[in-house]
Protein backbone atom coordinates (compact mmCIF):
# COMPACT_ATOMS: atom_id res chain seq x y z
CA UNK A 1 0.00 0.00 0.00
CA UNK A 2 1.33 3.60 -1.54
CA UNK A 3 0.70 4.87 1.98
CA UNK A 4 2.52 2.60 4.18
CA UNK A 5 4.61 4.32 6.61
CA UNK A 6 6.73 2.77 9.65
CA UNK A 7 6.26 5.17 12.51
CA UNK A 8 9.65 5.04 14.24
CA UNK A 9 11.21 7.93 13.15
CA UNK A 10 7.66 9.74 11.68
CA UNK A 11 5.96 12.76 13.29
CA UNK A 12 2.81 11.80 14.47
CA UNK A 13 1.51 15.13 12.87
CA UNK A 14 2.83 14.03 9.59
CA UNK A 15 0.17 11.09 9.71
CA UNK A 16 -3.28 11.16 7.94
CA UNK A 17 -6.96 9.80 9.02
CA UNK A 18 -7.40 6.86 6.43
CA UNK A 19 -3.42 6.18 6.62
CA UNK A 20 -2.33 2.67 7.04
CA UNK A 21 0.97 2.01 8.98
CA UNK A 22 3.14 -0.23 10.53
CA UNK A 23 3.83 0.40 13.75
CA UNK A 24 7.19 -0.10 16.13
CA UNK A 25 8.25 0.99 19.43
CA UNK A 26 6.44 0.70 22.78
CA UNK A 27 2.90 1.14 23.76
CA UNK A 28 1.38 0.30 27.19
CA UNK A 29 -1.69 -1.56 27.80
CA UNK A 30 -3.99 0.84 29.59
CA UNK A 31 -7.96 0.28 29.79
CA UNK A 32 -11.34 1.10 32.01
CA UNK A 33 -9.84 1.02 36.11
CA UNK A 34 -6.64 1.79 34.84
CA UNK A 35 -7.57 4.66 32.96
CA UNK A 36 -10.01 5.97 36.90
CA UNK A 37 -6.69 5.21 38.59
CA UNK A 38 -4.51 7.20 36.69
CA UNK A 39 -6.65 10.16 36.68
CA UNK A 40 -7.11 9.98 40.50
CA UNK A 41 -3.07 9.78 40.72
CA UNK A 42 -3.05 12.93 38.55
CA UNK A 43 -5.18 14.98 39.83
CA UNK A 44 -3.47 14.77 43.47
CA UNK A 45 -0.13 15.58 42.12
CA UNK A 46 1.22 11.64 42.65
CA UNK A 47 3.92 10.50 39.97
CA UNK A 48 2.40 8.05 37.54
CA UNK A 49 3.84 4.69 37.04
CA UNK A 50 5.17 5.42 33.49
CA UNK A 51 5.61 8.82 31.30
CA UNK A 52 2.83 9.69 29.69
CA UNK A 53 4.41 12.56 27.78
CA UNK A 54 4.60 11.53 24.31
CA UNK A 55 3.64 7.66 25.57
CA UNK A 56 1.08 5.55 23.51
CA UNK A 57 -1.69 3.99 24.84
CA UNK A 58 -3.41 0.50 23.84
CA UNK A 59 -6.93 -0.17 24.93
CA UNK A 60 -6.26 -3.74 25.72
CA UNK A 61 -6.70 -6.74 28.70
CA UNK A 62 -4.87 -9.65 26.78
CA UNK A 63 -5.53 -12.97 27.55
CA UNK A 64 -2.59 -15.07 29.80
CA UNK A 65 0.51 -15.96 27.59
CA UNK A 66 0.59 -19.51 26.97
CA UNK A 67 3.63 -21.72 27.52
CA UNK A 68 6.54 -20.40 25.29
CA UNK A 69 4.88 -17.28 24.01
CA UNK A 70 5.27 -13.76 24.80
CA UNK A 71 1.37 -12.69 25.02
CA UNK A 72 -1.69 -14.27 24.67
CA UNK A 73 -4.57 -12.95 22.65
CA UNK A 74 -4.24 -9.30 22.56
CA UNK A 75 -6.73 -7.21 20.40
CA UNK A 76 -8.33 -3.83 21.12
CA UNK A 77 -11.01 -3.27 23.31
CA UNK A 78 -13.82 -0.61 22.39
CA UNK A 79 -12.74 2.94 22.38
CA UNK A 80 -15.34 4.99 23.63
CA UNK A 81 -15.45 3.66 26.96
CA UNK A 82 -12.31 5.56 28.14
CA UNK A 83 -13.67 8.75 26.67
CA UNK A 84 -14.33 10.61 29.51
CA UNK A 85 -10.52 10.00 30.48
CA UNK A 86 -8.79 10.94 27.38
CA UNK A 87 -9.07 14.90 27.22
CA UNK A 88 -7.02 15.16 30.63
CA UNK A 89 -4.72 12.56 29.85
CA UNK A 90 -4.22 13.69 26.09
CA UNK A 91 -3.56 17.38 28.12
CA UNK A 92 -0.98 15.50 30.47
CA UNK A 93 1.09 15.01 27.11
CA UNK A 94 -0.36 11.58 25.90
CA UNK A 95 0.54 11.53 22.29
CA UNK A 96 -1.29 8.57 20.78
CA UNK A 97 -3.82 5.98 21.44
CA UNK A 98 -5.04 2.34 19.74
CA UNK A 99 -8.37 0.92 20.01
CA UNK A 100 -11.47 0.28 17.91
CA UNK A 101 -14.64 2.41 17.38
CA UNK A 102 -15.80 5.95 17.24
CA UNK A 103 -14.51 8.57 20.22
CA UNK A 104 -16.45 11.42 21.69
CA UNK A 105 -16.57 15.16 20.22
CA UNK A 106 -14.82 16.20 23.19
CA UNK A 107 -11.51 13.53 22.18
CA UNK A 108 -12.12 14.63 18.71
CA UNK A 109 -11.30 18.24 20.16
CA UNK A 110 -8.74 17.48 22.75
CA UNK A 111 -6.65 15.30 19.59
CA UNK A 112 -6.53 18.33 17.49
CA UNK A 113 -5.63 20.72 20.55
CA UNK A 114 -2.82 18.43 22.05
CA UNK A 115 -1.63 17.13 18.37
CA UNK A 116 -2.57 13.49 19.37
CA UNK A 117 -3.35 10.95 17.10
CA UNK A 118 -5.72 7.85 17.81
CA UNK A 119 -5.51 4.74 15.52
CA UNK A 120 -7.60 1.75 14.80
CA UNK A 121 -5.80 -1.94 15.41
CA UNK A 122 -7.77 -5.06 13.93
CA UNK A 123 -10.72 -5.37 16.15
CA UNK A 124 -11.43 -9.01 17.17
CA UNK A 125 -8.04 -10.25 15.75
CA UNK A 126 -5.71 -10.66 19.12
CA UNK A 127 -4.41 -13.93 17.80
CA UNK A 128 -3.13 -12.56 14.94
CA UNK A 129 -2.20 -9.31 16.64
CA UNK A 130 -0.17 -11.35 19.40
CA UNK A 131 2.16 -12.27 16.53
CA UNK A 132 3.64 -8.17 16.65
CA UNK A 133 4.54 -8.27 20.29
CA UNK A 134 7.79 -9.02 20.99
CA UNK A 135 8.15 -8.49 24.33
CA UNK A 136 5.61 -7.49 27.43
CA UNK A 137 6.55 -6.46 30.92
CA UNK A 138 4.23 -5.68 33.88
CA UNK A 139 4.26 -2.20 34.83
CA UNK A 140 1.47 -1.27 37.69
CA UNK A 141 -2.27 -2.26 38.87
CA UNK A 142 -1.48 -6.07 39.06
CA UNK A 143 -4.26 -6.29 41.23
CA UNK A 144 -6.70 -5.33 38.37
CA UNK A 145 -5.49 -8.48 36.61
CA UNK A 146 -5.76 -8.64 33.00
CA UNK A 147 -6.38 -4.51 33.44
CA UNK A 148 -3.38 -3.99 34.53
CA UNK A 149 -0.88 -1.86 32.38
CA UNK A 150 1.81 -3.59 30.94
CA UNK A 151 4.53 -1.84 28.80
CA UNK A 152 4.23 -3.92 25.26
CA UNK A 153 7.20 -3.29 22.52
CA UNK A 154 5.68 -4.16 19.06
CA UNK A 155 7.31 -4.59 15.84
CA UNK A 156 5.40 -3.42 12.50
CA UNK A 157 1.92 -3.39 14.26
CA UNK A 158 -0.41 -2.65 11.51
CA UNK A 159 -2.97 0.06 12.42
CA UNK A 160 -4.65 2.58 10.99
CA UNK A 161 -4.88 6.07 11.59
CA UNK A 162 -8.68 7.01 12.69
CA UNK A 163 -8.38 10.74 13.92
CA UNK A 164 -5.31 12.58 12.49
CA UNK A 165 -3.59 15.20 14.81
CA UNK A 166 -5.78 18.30 12.84
CA UNK A 167 -9.09 16.15 14.52
CA UNK A 168 -9.95 14.39 10.94
CA UNK A 169 -12.08 11.23 11.43
CA UNK A 170 -12.17 8.19 9.55
CA UNK A 171 -15.98 8.00 10.60
CA UNK A 172 -16.94 11.39 8.81
CA UNK A 173 -18.44 13.80 11.39
CA UNK A 174 -20.51 11.65 13.47
CA UNK B 1 -33.02 -43.74 35.42
CA UNK B 2 -30.10 -42.59 33.87
CA UNK B 3 -27.00 -41.40 35.61
CA UNK B 4 -24.50 -38.92 34.75
CA UNK B 5 -22.14 -38.03 37.31
CA UNK B 6 -21.01 -34.55 37.91
CA UNK B 7 -17.59 -35.02 37.39
CA UNK B 8 -18.51 -36.17 33.75
CA UNK B 9 -20.21 -32.60 33.18
CA UNK B 10 -17.18 -30.56 34.56
CA UNK B 11 -15.16 -32.67 31.94
CA UNK B 12 -17.35 -31.49 29.29
CA UNK B 13 -17.88 -28.00 30.01
CA UNK B 14 -14.29 -27.78 30.18
CA UNK B 15 -13.92 -28.81 26.81
CA UNK B 16 -16.16 -27.12 25.66
CA UNK B 17 -14.49 -23.90 27.05
CA UNK B 18 -11.57 -24.99 25.19
CA UNK B 19 -13.69 -25.46 21.61
CA UNK B 20 -15.64 -22.36 22.09
CA UNK B 21 -13.25 -19.90 22.48
CA UNK B 22 -9.93 -21.46 19.99
CA UNK B 23 -11.98 -22.82 17.49
CA UNK B 24 -14.51 -20.48 15.49
CA UNK B 25 -17.90 -22.00 14.84
CA UNK B 26 -18.08 -23.62 11.62
CA UNK B 27 -21.19 -21.95 10.32
CA UNK B 28 -19.72 -18.13 11.39
CA UNK B 29 -16.41 -18.87 9.23
CA UNK B 30 -17.74 -20.51 6.27
CA UNK B 31 -20.10 -17.13 6.18
CA UNK B 32 -16.80 -15.08 6.73
CA UNK B 33 -15.22 -16.79 3.86
CA UNK B 34 -18.40 -15.89 1.89
CA UNK B 35 -18.86 -12.29 3.09
CA UNK B 36 -15.07 -12.17 2.06
CA UNK B 37 -15.13 -13.52 -1.34
CA UNK B 38 -17.93 -11.09 -2.37
CA UNK B 39 -16.48 -7.99 -1.23
CA UNK B 40 -15.48 -5.12 -3.34
CA UNK B 41 -14.62 -2.74 -0.86
CA UNK B 42 -10.22 -3.22 -0.50
CA UNK B 43 -10.37 -1.90 3.31
CA UNK B 44 -13.49 -4.17 4.11
CA UNK B 45 -11.54 -6.84 2.46
CA UNK B 46 -8.60 -6.19 3.85
CA UNK B 47 -10.11 -6.36 7.48
CA UNK B 48 -12.27 -9.56 6.48
CA UNK B 49 -9.13 -11.23 5.69
CA UNK B 50 -7.86 -10.26 9.26
CA UNK B 51 -10.84 -11.81 10.69
CA UNK B 52 -10.18 -15.18 8.73
CA UNK B 53 -6.47 -15.43 9.73
CA UNK B 54 -6.88 -14.57 13.01
CA UNK B 55 -9.64 -17.52 13.32
CA UNK B 56 -6.46 -19.97 11.73
CA UNK B 57 -3.68 -18.80 13.98
CA UNK B 58 -6.07 -19.17 16.92
CA UNK B 59 -7.59 -22.95 15.77
CA UNK B 60 -4.07 -24.11 14.90
CA UNK B 61 -1.84 -22.72 18.10
CA UNK B 62 -4.85 -23.36 20.49
CA UNK B 63 -4.92 -19.50 21.30
CA UNK B 64 -8.15 -17.65 21.92
CA UNK B 65 -10.01 -16.11 19.25
CA UNK B 66 -10.64 -12.84 21.15
CA UNK B 67 -8.93 -11.64 23.71
CA UNK B 68 -11.93 -11.16 25.53
CA UNK B 69 -12.82 -14.35 26.23
CA UNK B 70 -16.15 -13.40 27.65
CA UNK B 71 -18.89 -13.46 30.42
CA UNK B 72 -19.65 -17.68 29.81
CA UNK B 73 -23.49 -17.84 29.10
CA UNK B 74 -24.21 -22.28 29.59
CA UNK B 75 -27.38 -23.28 28.07
CA UNK B 76 -28.02 -26.80 29.41
CA UNK B 77 -30.73 -28.73 28.89
CA UNK B 78 -31.90 -31.97 31.37
CA UNK B 79 -33.95 -34.71 30.30
CA UNK B 80 -36.13 -35.63 32.67
CA UNK B 81 -35.46 -39.20 32.97
CA UNK B 82 -31.49 -38.21 33.69
CA UNK B 83 -30.56 -37.92 37.40
CA UNK B 84 -27.35 -36.29 38.15
CA UNK B 85 -24.68 -37.58 40.76
CA UNK B 86 -23.28 -34.32 42.68
CA UNK B 87 -23.71 -31.05 42.29
CA UNK B 88 -24.64 -29.71 39.05
CA UNK B 89 -24.20 -25.78 39.49
CA UNK B 90 -21.01 -26.61 41.09
CA UNK B 91 -19.64 -29.09 38.44
CA UNK B 92 -20.51 -26.49 35.79
CA UNK B 93 -18.70 -23.76 37.09
CA UNK B 94 -15.61 -26.50 38.08
CA UNK B 95 -15.34 -26.79 34.18
CA UNK B 96 -15.56 -23.58 33.27
CA UNK B 97 -12.85 -22.86 35.37
CA UNK B 98 -10.91 -25.29 34.58
CA UNK B 99 -11.25 -24.83 30.93
CA UNK B 100 -10.63 -21.33 31.12
CA UNK B 101 -6.97 -21.92 33.39
CA UNK B 102 -6.07 -24.58 30.81
CA UNK B 103 -6.84 -22.35 27.61
CA UNK B 104 -4.84 -19.67 29.39
CA UNK B 105 -8.33 -17.51 29.30
CA UNK B 106 -8.83 -14.25 30.78
CA UNK B 107 -10.19 -13.83 33.89
CA UNK B 108 -12.90 -10.90 32.88
CA UNK B 109 -15.41 -11.79 35.36
CA UNK B 110 -15.68 -9.54 38.80
CA UNK B 111 -17.93 -11.35 41.93
CA UNK B 112 -19.58 -7.89 42.98
CA UNK B 113 -20.38 -5.68 40.09
CA UNK B 114 -20.20 -2.60 42.12
CA UNK B 115 -17.42 -3.06 43.99
CA UNK B 116 -15.56 -3.93 40.89
CA UNK B 117 -12.74 -6.56 42.49
CA UNK B 118 -9.71 -8.47 41.01
CA UNK B 119 -11.28 -10.28 38.20
CA UNK B 120 -11.65 -14.13 38.13
CA UNK B 121 -12.98 -16.91 36.06
CA UNK B 122 -16.10 -17.06 38.20
CA UNK B 123 -19.39 -17.00 37.75
CA UNK B 124 -21.12 -17.90 34.75
CA UNK B 125 -24.38 -17.55 33.62
CA UNK B 126 -26.39 -20.50 33.77
CA UNK B 127 -29.74 -21.27 31.91
CA UNK B 128 -31.16 -24.33 32.54
CA UNK B 129 -34.56 -26.35 31.20
CA UNK B 130 -35.91 -29.31 31.75
CA UNK B 131 -36.80 -31.38 28.69
CA UNK B 132 -37.90 -34.92 27.16
CA UNK B 133 -36.02 -37.65 27.58
CA UNK B 134 -32.58 -39.06 29.03
CA UNK B 135 -29.63 -37.15 27.96
CA UNK B 136 -28.05 -33.40 28.62
CA UNK B 137 -27.15 -30.69 26.10
CA UNK B 138 -24.74 -28.07 26.96
CA UNK B 139 -24.06 -25.15 24.97
CA UNK B 140 -21.10 -23.03 26.29
CA UNK B 141 -21.34 -19.45 24.82
CA UNK B 142 -18.22 -17.27 25.66
CA UNK B 143 -20.08 -13.64 25.36
CA UNK B 144 -17.96 -10.76 24.73
CA UNK B 145 -19.07 -7.65 26.12
CA UNK B 146 -18.30 -4.87 23.45
CA UNK B 147 -21.04 -6.22 21.45
CA UNK B 148 -22.76 -7.12 24.83
CA UNK B 149 -23.08 -3.80 26.29
CA UNK B 150 -24.79 -2.54 22.73
CA UNK B 151 -27.57 -4.85 23.41
CA UNK B 152 -31.22 -3.33 24.36
CA UNK B 153 -34.45 -4.09 25.04
CA UNK B 154 -37.77 -2.06 23.88
CA UNK B 155 -41.42 -2.99 25.17
CA UNK B 156 -43.76 -1.81 22.12
CA UNK B 157 -46.72 -1.51 22.44
CA UNK B 158 -49.12 -4.34 20.68
CA UNK B 159 -50.34 -2.32 18.33
CA UNK B 160 -47.19 -1.48 17.13
CA UNK B 161 -46.21 -1.94 13.18
CA UNK B 162 -43.98 -4.22 11.57
CA UNK B 163 -41.70 -1.02 10.24
CA UNK B 164 -41.26 0.33 13.35
CA UNK B 165 -40.07 -2.79 14.65
CA UNK B 166 -38.01 -3.54 12.17
CA UNK B 167 -37.04 -0.10 12.29
CA UNK B 168 -36.34 -0.33 16.05
CA UNK B 169 -33.61 -3.09 15.28
CA UNK B 170 -31.75 -1.35 12.32
CA UNK B 171 -31.08 1.32 14.78
CA UNK B 172 -29.63 -0.58 17.63
CA UNK B 173 -27.45 -1.85 14.65
CA UNK B 174 -26.48 2.07 13.75
CA UNK B 175 -26.21 2.82 17.07
CA UNK B 176 -23.32 0.25 17.89
CA UNK B 177 -21.54 1.98 14.82
CA UNK B 178 -18.21 0.62 14.23
CA UNK B 179 -17.99 -0.12 18.01
CA UNK B 180 -18.46 -3.57 18.59
CA UNK B 181 -16.21 -5.53 16.50
CA UNK B 182 -18.67 -5.83 13.21
CA UNK B 183 -19.82 -7.34 10.90
CA UNK B 184 -22.16 -8.13 13.46
CA UNK B 185 -24.81 -11.50 13.92
CA UNK B 186 -27.76 -9.58 15.59
CA UNK B 187 -29.82 -12.19 17.46
CA UNK B 188 -33.39 -10.50 18.11
CA UNK B 189 -35.91 -12.14 20.70
CA UNK B 190 -39.93 -11.22 20.23
CA UNK B 191 -42.49 -11.87 22.94
CA UNK B 192 -42.70 -13.32 26.11
CA UNK B 193 -42.30 -11.25 28.76
CA UNK B 194 -38.99 -8.72 29.41
CA UNK B 195 -36.51 -11.40 30.56
CA UNK B 196 -37.69 -13.84 28.11
CA UNK B 197 -37.11 -11.43 25.17
CA UNK B 198 -33.81 -10.58 26.20
CA UNK B 199 -32.71 -14.90 26.70
CA UNK B 200 -34.47 -15.35 23.25
CA UNK B 201 -32.37 -12.82 21.11
CA UNK B 202 -29.29 -14.39 23.20
CA UNK B 203 -30.87 -18.07 21.80
CA UNK B 204 -31.19 -16.65 18.67
CA UNK B 205 -27.85 -16.82 18.70
CA UNK B 206 -27.00 -20.48 18.76
CA UNK B 207 -29.54 -20.86 15.71
CA UNK B 208 -27.14 -22.66 13.17
CA UNK B 209 -26.82 -21.92 9.89
CA UNK B 210 -25.51 -18.54 10.16
CA UNK B 211 -26.37 -17.99 6.12
CA UNK B 212 -29.51 -15.48 4.64
CA UNK B 213 -29.58 -18.77 2.46
CA UNK B 214 -30.25 -21.73 5.37
CA UNK B 215 -32.75 -19.38 7.24
CA UNK B 216 -35.77 -21.06 7.50
CA UNK B 217 -39.17 -21.08 9.44
CA UNK B 218 -42.15 -18.43 9.38
CA UNK B 219 -39.37 -15.79 10.30
CA UNK B 220 -36.86 -16.19 7.38
CA UNK B 221 -38.87 -13.43 6.05
CA UNK B 222 -38.21 -11.14 8.39
CA UNK B 223 -34.57 -11.99 8.86
CA UNK B 224 -33.58 -11.27 5.32
CA UNK B 225 -35.34 -8.35 5.06
CA UNK B 226 -33.66 -7.04 8.49
CA UNK B 227 -29.98 -8.14 7.00
CA UNK B 228 -30.54 -6.51 3.74
CA UNK B 229 -31.48 -2.84 5.67
CA UNK B 230 -29.03 -3.34 8.09
CA UNK B 231 -26.38 -4.14 5.37
CA UNK B 232 -27.65 -0.92 3.36
CA UNK B 233 -26.11 0.43 6.60
CA UNK B 234 -22.85 0.37 4.95
CA UNK B 235 -20.93 0.41 8.46
CA UNK B 236 -18.62 -2.95 7.25
CA UNK B 237 -16.00 -4.75 8.64
CA UNK B 238 -14.12 -2.39 11.64
CA UNK B 239 -16.56 0.47 10.51
CA UNK B 240 -14.76 0.63 6.94
CA UNK B 241 -17.33 0.19 4.78
CA UNK B 242 -18.38 -2.04 2.58
CA UNK B 243 -21.43 -4.45 1.92
CA UNK B 244 -21.22 -6.30 4.94
CA UNK B 245 -22.32 -4.73 8.52
CA UNK B 246 -24.16 -8.23 9.59
CA UNK B 247 -23.58 -11.82 8.62
CA UNK B 248 -26.58 -12.86 9.42
CA UNK B 249 -29.77 -11.73 11.63
CA UNK B 250 -31.29 -14.20 13.71
CA UNK B 251 -35.19 -14.27 15.25
CA UNK B 252 -36.46 -16.11 17.74
CA UNK B 253 -40.63 -15.73 18.80
CA UNK B 254 -42.62 -16.80 21.61
CA UNK B 255 -46.29 -16.19 22.50
CA UNK B 256 -46.87 -12.56 24.54
CA UNK B 257 -49.46 -10.70 26.36
CA UNK B 258 -52.04 -9.09 24.60
CA UNK B 259 -51.21 -5.67 26.23
CA UNK B 260 -47.72 -5.82 24.94
CA UNK B 261 -44.99 -6.51 22.58
CA UNK B 262 -41.36 -7.23 24.26
CA UNK B 263 -38.37 -7.10 21.93
CA UNK B 264 -35.06 -7.50 22.39
CA UNK B 265 -31.53 -7.43 20.02
CA UNK B 266 -28.45 -8.92 21.26
CA UNK B 267 -25.39 -7.98 19.39
CA UNK B 268 -22.70 -10.37 18.49
CA UNK B 269 -19.10 -9.59 16.95
CA UNK B 270 -18.12 -11.62 14.11
CA UNK B 271 -16.30 -13.99 16.36
CA UNK B 272 -19.76 -15.50 17.41
CA UNK B 273 -18.90 -18.45 19.58
CA UNK B 274 -20.37 -21.33 21.11
CA UNK B 275 -19.74 -24.95 21.27
CA UNK B 276 -22.51 -27.77 22.20
CA UNK B 277 -22.03 -31.05 23.43
CA UNK B 278 -24.81 -34.04 24.30
CA UNK B 279 -23.82 -36.56 26.97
Amino acid sequence: MKDKIKTNNIRFEQLKSGNAISFSGIIYTVRDQAHKRLITDLKKGKKLPFDIKGAVIYYCGPTKAPQGKVIGSCGPTTSSRMDEFTPFLLQKGLKGMIGKGRRSKDVIAAIKKYKGVYFLASAGCGALISKYVKKAEQVAYADLGPEQILRLKVENLPLIVAIDSRGRSIYGKD
Amino acid sequence: MRIISAKKITEAVANLCLKANCSLREDVLRRIRSVYRSEPNKKAKAALADIIKNAEIAHREKMAICQDTGLPIVFIEIGQEVRIKGDLKKAINSGIIKGYKKGNFRESIVSNPLKRNKPSYRGAVIHMELVKGSRIKITVMPKGFGCENKSTLKMFLPTAGIDEIKEFVVGAVKSAGPDACPPYVVGVGIGGGAEYAGFLAKKALLKRGVSPNEARGAVSGLERDLLNRINKLKIGPMGLGGKTTALAVNVETYPTHIAGLPIAVNLSCHALRSATVIL
